[in-house]
């Protein structure tokens, strides 16, 4: 079985993790989502997404469930991968103290799981003020610097000096993290759990899809997989996260993830067709230069053909 | 009317200060009918004289303030600790003083399983005190190749497993990137486990079970038994999950006849909102019988300072290493604070470093304002690293605390050397700063962390000696009678039971520690020495000898 993906949501207390989560419940787009929650407090869930609720797990419209952890996080995982059939995907929504990294290195000791990002939702008004407390300042640092995707919710309680003021204090701290702004957590799931190929009709649109764009690449056989996540990772190129599979040197078809500065190539467990959803912000994704990029790793790739 | 019984004893330390010792006390349904000379009770009608105990020394029962019923469980698995310790029934297991002791210990529990796949769980390591050696899978391949070993440290939060076991488990294998995963140079990991996400995965393997931290039946009638001997009558169980069907197990076990041990459990606030909690918790109190109080919470501030997961102040730990991690966020804390005020609900909550310490207190004060609460008792439990400024400020605000002398012995001079320095080292777990200050005080074990024993623990605030037999903190020793007032009447103040147990005077619950010798008359040095009879418990008697 090819690993389950895992999508870890960090963040302060009323940073509106919960209502990130609900929002990707009402926007899965045919993904099945499986949430792992800490607890479920007042509100854990909007109750008109609820369909069932039995023996601490929750039933939600569109094939999705949602339950809690509690103390024991780890054996939540284990019985979800253990389901049949398997969720999509799992998303994490961990405690307001939790350390991210702490709780993916953890997940990772399992093959069953793949980390398929952290995001770390903060409160783009209290954050700032927040990193400088005593008691909670620390955490939220650390918080921070595990971050790939940085959702700042409540953008819309600041105005243009203080957001400006709070990217660059971002960038300092989490240098290699993607901001996307947001209110009341209205982020498009494609940006934080990947595109879905086939939403399927029916599904509501969410508007908040109009800040992204994605186009897909087809990497020629024999390109450098590696090498080509790297850059599309680490380089110019406006994306935030990508998926697919490509066929590498060997011949052999690799499943390719970047999410934020982070990249990952394993060998493909099904087969798949080639191709690679590549997703950036509407504007800044420089289509032309990832074509170009894919473009130069295929001549470099028939280069070597020839050579040998 | 009901029998009357009434005891003469060598003598009896009541805890009432108009009577300290007396040589009879008379006991009718249970409870204690008068503690005095025999004429003063024979006013009462016919009694039985019962001279059993003539040559004892009676004292209230013990209570322990904070352990963990999770030790008769544990009890099942192979004792590899240092010291040496009783199990529940009575056997004297003696302290392993080498890797090749331990390693000896469990060959020989191995060769007693038959089937050569059976997991063989041990309990109690800790290397600290051989120069802390690591402890490897090699070192316990020497043990079994084909049966999977794992042994947690006395600490619960580190465990050594064999080869077997991390295959069984799936991470015998390159590439592992955890910090609580060592690897050798092999680039495997090399057995050990830090911390309870490395440990879990593994822990079913080995026979350890997913919930840990809960007792089972068998395991309850067992920590009940540890408490007879060390004349306990009355124990916390302070950190229990209390699912509907573990209180259910709980109340059949402590509803059997000849259960002799009156259990208070504290349901932890993990996993589960404030709100919850608290709604949980007052429906469980309904539910409370004589001998199972249930209706308080446990609440986790921080983590340990020997595991640098404790939050510190100002200047942090003594070896550099970064502060350690909330377990409960502080805005969480003050809903837990305020919802359980607001419900009369009580809160004890566990704070090692003094950063958590302070953020309880800094979280009730302003929930102390908004739902004023007369009595509350609100306690802090361990709360090792406490200043004086802190101790008044608990004084100001009403609390208790529950300090962990027994951790003083065992690990103060781990704390010395490496992890607060001399300073702060000399001042934890401050006794005589929490009394001098007004603040209401018990003292405990944490058992399994440490053996369960009252008296042990009053000797260790007493003495305040560490493994290697240095004083360490001269001015925060109390004296003998401030310490047995801890583990008797102290302990159940914090626990709201001072007005039914933790002394001999009529009213109260016939519940007393049986002892072969008196506390207030032998040697300082000697109080932990004293041998335990057994216990009276709300009037029924259990000999240690008899369980």
């Amino acid at each position: 079985m090819a690993p389950l993906p895992v999508t870890v949501i960090g963040g302060y207390l009323g940073a509106g993790k919960t209502t990130l989560v609900n929002h990707l419940l009402r926007h899965a787009a045919g993904r099945r989502l499986a949430v792992l929650v800490n607890e479920f407090g007042e509100l854990a869930i909007d109750e008109d997404l609820i369909e069932a609720e039995e023996n601490g797990l929750i039933s939600i419209a569109g094939g999705c469930i949602c339950c809690s952890f509690g103390n024991d996080l780890i054996g939540a995982l284990h019985d979800l991968a253990a389901m049949s059939p398997p969720p999509d995907h799992i998303v994490i929504e961990s405690s307001g103290v939790a350390i991210p990294g702490a709780i993916v290195s953890t997940m990772l000791l399992n093959e069953n799981f793949r980390s398929d990002g952290v995001v770390v939702v903060i409160d783009a008004e209290t954050v700032q003020r927040n990193a400088r407390d005593d008691y909670i300042g620390d955490t939220i640092t650390r918080q921070l610097t595990d971050a790939e995707i940085i959702v700042a919710n409540k953008i819309d309680l600041v105005d243009e000096a203080a957001c400006a003021a709070l990217m660059g204090w971002l960038a300092s701290v989490a240098p290699g993290a993607i901001v996307i702004a947001a209110t009341r957590g209205e982020v498009a799931p494609d940006a934080l759990l990947g595109v879905v190929s086939n939403p399927g009709p029916g599904h509501p649109s969410d508007h908040s899809d109009q800040l992204f764009e994605s186009m897909v690449v087809s990497p020629r056989p024999g390109s450098d997989v590696a090498v080509l996540a790297e850059r599309l990772a680490l380089g110019p190129y406006g994306v935030i996260r990508t998926k697919g599979y490509a066929r590498g040197p060997d011949g052999a078809l690799n499943l390719l993830h970047t999410v934020g500065q982070r990249w990952e190539v394993t060998p493909a467990l099904d087969s798949h067709e080639v191709g690679i959803i590549c997703l950036g912000f509407r504007g800044s994704l420089d289509k032309s230069a990832i074509a170009d990029l894919v473009a130069h790793l295929a001549r470099t790739a028939a280069h070597r053909v020839n050579l040998a | 009317m009901s029998a009357t019984t009434i005891y003469s004893a060598r003598k009896i330390l009541t805890m009432n200060p108009n009577q300290p010792e007396v040589s009879h006390v008379a006991v009718r349904d249970g409870r204690i009918l008068g503690a005095g000379a025999l004429s003063d009770l024979e006013g009462w009608g016919d009694y039985t004289l019962d001279d059993r105990f003539v040559d004892k020394v009676l004292m209230p029962g013990l209570i322990e303030g904070h352990a963990h019923t999770m030790e008769g469980t544990l009890w099942r698995n192979v004792y590899v600790g240092w010291f040496d310790r009783m199990d529940p029934d009575g056997k004297i297991w003696s302290g392993l003083k080498s890797i090749d002791a331990v390693v000896e210990r469990l060959s020989q529990e191995d060769a007693r399983l038959t089937d050569p796949q059976a997991p063989l769980p041990g309990w109690s390591l800790d290397p600290i005190y051989m120069d802390n050696q690591r402890v490897t899978r090699h070192d316990l391949d020497r043990v079994s190749t084909t049966r999977p070993i794992g042994v947690l440290h006395a600490s619960g939060h580190i465990m050594n497993v064999n080869t077997r076991a991390l295959e069984l488990a799936g991470l015998l294998k390159p590439g592992i990137n955890h910090d609580g995963i060592p690897l050798g140079d092999d680039g495997l990991p090399t057995g050990e486990l830090f911390g309870p996400d490395t440990m879990t995965p593994v822990g079913p393997h080995v026979g350890f079970d997913r919930a840990l931290t809960d007792c089972d039946e068998r395991g309850l009638v067992d920590y009940a038994k540890l408490c007879v001997r060390a004349g306990v009558t009355t124990s916390t169980d302070l950190a229990a999950r209390l699912t509907d069907e573990s209180v259910g197990m709980m109340l059949d076990v402590t509803g059997r006849d000849g259960f002799p041990t009156r259990i208070v459990p504290l349901k932890v606030f993990f996993g589960i909102s404030p709100e919850e909690i608290v709604d949980y918790v007052v429906k469980l109190k309904d539910r409370s019988t004589e001998l199972l109080r249930l209706g308080r919470i446990k609440a986790v501030a921080d983590g340990s300072i020997q595991g640098f997961s404790a939050r510190m102040r100002w200047p942090g730990y003594h070896n550099g290493a970064p502060n350690g991690l909330w377990y409960t966020a502080p805005d969480q804390m003050l809903e837990l604070y305020n919802r359980a005020l607001a419900a009369g609900v009580q809160v004890h909550t566990h704070t090692n470093g003094d950063q958590a310490t302070q953020m309880a207190l800094d979280m009730l004060e302003p929930a102390l304002k908004a739902y004023p609460s007369p009595d509350h008792r609100f306690t802090l439990q361990h709360c090792q690293l406490a200043d004086a400024a802190q101790f008044r400020k608990m004084a100001s605000l009403g609390m208790c605390v529950n300090l962990f002398a027994n951790h003083h012995f065992y690990w103060g001079d781990e704390h010395y050397r490496l992890t607060v320095g001399p300073e702060r080292a000399e001042r934890m777990n401050a006794c005589r700063t929490a009394l001098d200050s007004g603040v209401p005080l018990a003292i405990h074990s944490d058992a399994p962390v440490t053996p369960l024993g009252p008296l042990f623990t009053a000797w260790e605030a007493v003495n305040r000696i560490t493994a290697s037999g240095r004083t360490q903190g001269e001015g925060e020793k109390i004296p003998v009678d401030a310490a047995l007032y801890a583990i008797t009447l102290g302990a159940a103040y914090t626990l709201h039971l001072d007005d039914e147990l933790g002394s001999i005077e009529v009213g109260k619950k016939a519940d007393f520690a049986v002892l072969e010798d008196d506390p207030t008359a032998v040697e300082p040095m000697a109080l932990k020495d004293i041998q335990v009879w057994g216990t009276v418990q709300n009037g029924r008697i259990f000999a240690a000898a008899d369980l």
